[in-house]
């Protein structure tokens, strides 16, 4: 599946399926910090992403 | 996972309340919050004009959103700092945030441009008076808000710090045992002295992943991109700490906030208050009238360095 990341933009490549929290923890990201887009639609920890999806993954911090 | 609510499949989880919601159930949830936080501090009622102070973020675009759909009067007021394609960007974000939701609500946007008044933009400002952009930023935004907020008599000014913001900067606080700040870091802050607006943070009850997925949600186009000054600050680290402890224990950082609240309004009334404090440091600048400890506030302080380095 296609992921998109933030700071700094890019898109990286990653084999599905698997569930948000997996994906999260193999690109080493934190849960509070972060929120999984499918599409247009915000997904929880539990969904099970495959390899036609298109994902972002966007940081939730800000401000300095 | 399913709605803890209504049981239709959840958009997002919140572990710190042990629930997950679907999109209505979690905006009446965003909204009840806001409405407890309006509520238990006595920040403003129906009938208050209220200033929000926006950035083109999703805090305070979200915050402007919530007041009016709660039904609030609320303006804004959005200060271009002139940070090129971030600042543009930011300011389109507003504009059309304005135009597109808070006009139907009747709602109005104020606009400050930082480059039109000091001549440059922050930070180019911040090298010609040989300070850190960010402290430089925040005396121009707080001096503009406060100034707006007077000028057009607005009750109270509201901002869009959140949670995590709060416990990040109380963390800053205990870690370098600045006590003095603590008395101010309070969701509601009086109107002291003449010349200074009330603020409020009615945001302070809801955490900044819950806030993305609010604008997200409800389809407000924010900044997703962070401010290129903020860069390595102290209160990024600080809330990555703060996260990775959350994701382990959730709760951690509604229990160290609220935790301070609770020990702080419990605490026996000293000596004097932060109003009388303030009164007895404060008197008008005499260039410009807004409260400070000197002479000459350290926003016209600025302003006059500005205008005698910056070519015009």
């Amino acid at each position: 599946m296609q992921v998109q990341l933030s700071h700094p933009a890019r898109t990286v490549e990653v084999k599905g399926p698997k569930k948000v929290k997996e994906l999260l923890r193999e690109l080493n990201l934190v849960v509070e910090a972060h929120l999984v887009i499918k599409g247009d639609d915000l997904v929880t920890e539990d969904e099970m992403l495959y390899d036609v999806d298109q994902i972002e993954i966007r940081p939730v911090i800000s401000g300095g | 996972m399913n709605c803890t609510k209504c049981k239709t499949k959840a958009v997002i989880s919140l572990p710190r309340h042990n629930a997950a919601f679907c999109k209505g159930c979690f905006n009446g949830f965003v909204h009840d919050q806001v409405a407890r936080a309006i509520k238990s501090e006595w920040m403003f009622g129906k009938e208050e004009r209220i200033l929000v102070a926006v950035s083109g973020g999703k805090d305070s675009l979200a915050l402007w959103d919530i007041l009016l759909k709660l039904g609030y009067r609320a303006d804004a007021l959005y200060v271009n700092l002139g940070i090129g394609t971030y600042s543009e960007q930011s300011h389109a974000k507003v504009t059309k945030f304005a135009e597109v939701v808070a006009a139907s609500h009747g709602a109005t946007l104020h606009l400050h441009t930082v480059e039109q008044e000091a001549g440059a933009g922050i930070k180019e400002l911040a090298q010609l008076i040989h300070r850190p952009t960010c402290s430089t930023c925040g005396t121009i935004k707080r001096y503009q808000f406060n100034r707006v907020a007077i000028e057009q008599q607005y009750d109270v000014m509201a901002t869009g710090h959140n949670l995590d913001d709060e416990a990040a900067r109380l963390l800053g606080n205990v870690l370098h045992w600045q006590e003095e700040y603590l008395e101010k870091q309070g969701p509601s802050l009086p109107a002291s002295v003449e010349g200074f607006a009330k603020k409020v943070k009615p945001l302070y009850r809801l955490s900044e992943r819950e806030l993305a997925a609010y604008a997200v949600l409800n389809r407000i186009d924010y900044i997703v991109e962070e401010c290129p000054m903020a860069k390595g600050s102290k209160m990024l680290q600080y809330k990555e700490v703060l996260n990775r402890l959350e994701t382990e224990s959730p709760g951690t950082k509604q229990t160290f906030y609220w935790g301070f609240l609770e020990k702080q309004s419990k605490k026996q009334p000293t000596a004097t208050t932060m109003t009388e404090k303030d009164r007895a440091v404060l008197h008008p600048c005499t260039s410009c009238s807004q409260p400070t400890t000197a002479e000459v506030c350290s926003y016209c302080k600025m302003m006059v360095r500005a205008k005698t380095v910056v070519p015009r």
